[in-house]
């Protein structure tokens, strides 16, 4: 079974985010970027199920700009087997990334599709469901568990009350959660194999896709800060604060 | 203009969420639907029925809507969705996973999570950890929002009598299937709307000691939280995690123990109302957004704090 990994590039996530002057987005200039890490345990959980002899080969793919191909190539790195990157310069929505998934999907006719559950530049948590929509697949989000079981996948998903378990009939959509496992670093060796693995490069025309914002994005603001509190020095001195200052217990 | 609320619930009543989403569904103006869609979910369309502001409960009541799978929640979406100008869930895992289908097939570009509405195509929606705030205009012909619950409170749960009107269901598509689930049981409130909240993190070192905050939260009426560090570590089950891509809260109290203050945590708490950090490590960031800071060691201090409230 062929397995694809939709990846993103984004501001490392240990980087902490500035609102450009002009209001006009975040600062990226000289930002360090990384592969989201969600992306990271979607490649994670598809290089275990080649491991395991389940999965033949791993396709992933990228959609953004030309600098997306050194996501891609650490995601080879990891243990992908081949790469795609879909380049278009253009700001991508869920919506666009979704069709341009779906078409390279018809394409190279994976028998399952992870993703992470979110990337953490917007925080959309889109992509998988409507990827899912598109094509008509099942979907399983939030996903901590994984197991292929006859002709279905069993997956175990994190919802808001606990656990939930789903069986999806093949092919499908999984969108991944933290938990599902820990992504491996790459190592030396495997950074110079993959550089020589194959990375083919399409654009969203060569793919008859459309990918016009319908979103305008008029500002982006940074949210009001928190003034600094006060140190108490003992429980008893927190309590009375609690109690007679900011009178939230009684 | 008309708004359709996506209700979540199950079958026997109404989620929390959804009374969120039909309070935001009234700041944007127009009439407001609430579909509930389920197996046996009289009582929940009851519930809705109930809602003040609501015009009208639209119930399907079918074996395919049961668990409320995305694959065949999503068509129903879709059928009923040319008769509104907005479709709303709560940003709960429940919306987040049926909404942007529904979005795709409508070929709309969701919104989500949206903080706060300035106009019937203008939001307001956390971006980067809530780090910065997008204000976006969707020049969808429909638009497909998700809402998160902190910034819009939840209407009341009677004063309403909206007329109920029954729907055929789209048929079951046999894509996915509910194989069983394990709710996390307890007697203490709900997470997402509990007036006080206690939080543990990694500084808890073991599940064992989350006895401790439970003991606080029982006498506090507060719901439990805890960190990514100390869901990924085993101490708490994932659906106690605050944070980035866990629960939002926003409650009047939020006691942080043990947490060090990752933006990743603090973009689940840093709108709550008054926040207090007990933590052994004086530089830890958490102590940046706190109003009251206690720089102790949690295993003395919260025995004591449970003893003092007595």
């Amino acid at each position: 079974m062929k397995v694809l990994v939709p990846i993103k590039r984004v501001i490392d996530a240990n980087v902490k985010v500035r609102v450009k002057a002009d209001k006009s987005g975040v600062e990226t200039a000289n930002v360090k970027m990384a592969m989201n890490p969600f992306c990271e345990i979607a490649v994670e959980a598809a290089i275990r199920l080649k491991e395991a002899g389940t999965a033949s080969e791993i396709v992933a793919v990228a959609a953004g700009v030309q600098q997306s191909q050194e996501t891609l190539r650490t995601a080879l790195a990891m243990g992908a087997d081949r790469a795609i990157l879909v380049k278009s310069d253009a700001i991508l929505e869920p919506l666009a990334i979704a069709k341009l998934l779906k078409a390279v999907v018809e394409k190279e006719e994976p028998g399952l599709v992870i993703l992470g559950k979110q990337a953490v530049d917007n925080d959309n948590n889109q992509t998988g469901q409507m990827l899912a929509g598109l094509l008509g697949w099942a979907q399983a989000t939030f996903v901590s568990k994984i197991a292929l079981e006859g002709e279905g996948l069993a997956a175990t998903r994190e919802v808001d009350g606990g656990l939930e378990k789903v069986i999806l009939k093949m092919p499908a959509i999984v969108t991944v959660d933290l938990r599902l496992n820990t992504p491996r670093y790459a190592s030396l060796p495997n950074i110079m194999k993959a550089k020589k693995k194959p990375l083919d490069s399409v654009t969203p025309e060569d793919l008859g896709v459309d990918v016009t914002p319908r979103l305008e994005i008029l500002e982006v603001s940074e949210p009001p800060g928190r003034k600094a509190g006060i140190k108490v020095g003992s429980v008893a001195e927190l309590l009375d604060k609690l109690k007679n200052e900011a009178k939230v217990l009684s | 203009m008309s708004t359709l609320v996506i209700a979540e619930h199950d079958n026997a009543g109404l989620k929390s969420g959804t009374l969120n989403a039909v309070s935001a569904a009234g700041a944007l103006g127009g009439d407001i639907h609430v579909l509930v869609a389920g197996q046996d979910c009289a009582a929940a369309a009851a519930a809705a029925a109930a809602l003040p502001g609501v015009a009208k409960v639209l119930k399907a009541d079918s074996a395919e809507y049961g668990h409320q799978m995305a694959e065949d929640l999503a068509p129903l979406i879709v059928r009923l969705a040319s008769d509104y100008s907005h479709l709303l869930a709560a940003a709960s895992t429940f919306g987040k996973n049926v909404m942007p289908r529904a979005a795709a097939l409508l070929d709309v570009q969701q919104v989500s999570d949206i903080a706060a509405i300035e106009g019937p195509d203008t939001f307001v929606r956390p971006i980067y950890a809530g780090n910065a705030l997008a204000k976006v205009r969707s020049n969808d012909a429909i638009k497909v929002l998700t809402v998160r619950t902190t910034t819009f409170d939840p209407v009341a749960e009677t004063g309403g009598s909206a007329a109920i009107e029954e729907l055929a269901g789209t048929g079951a598509k046999g894509l996915s299937r509910f194989a069983g689930q394990e709710l996390t049981r307890n007697e203490r409130p709900e997470l997402t709307t509990a007036r006080v909240v206690i939080s543990g993190g990694r500084g808890m070192q073991a599940s064992d000691n989350f006895g401790m905050l439970e003991k606080v939260a029982d006498k506090l009426g507060a719901a439990v939280g805890a960190s990514r560090a100390a869901v990924d570590s085993g101490y708490a089950p994932n659906d106690y995690q605050v944070g980035q891509t866990g629960k939002v809260v926003a409650p009047d109290l939020y006691i942080a123990v043990g947490i060090s203050g990752a933006i990743q945590h603090l973009a689940g708490m840093k709108d709550s109302k008054v926040i207090v950090a007990i933590n052994k490590d004086e530089e830890a960031p958490i102590f940046q957004v706190a109003d009251y800071g206690l720089v102790a060691d949690l295993f003395q201090a919260v025995p004591e704090l449970d003893e003092q409230l007595g």
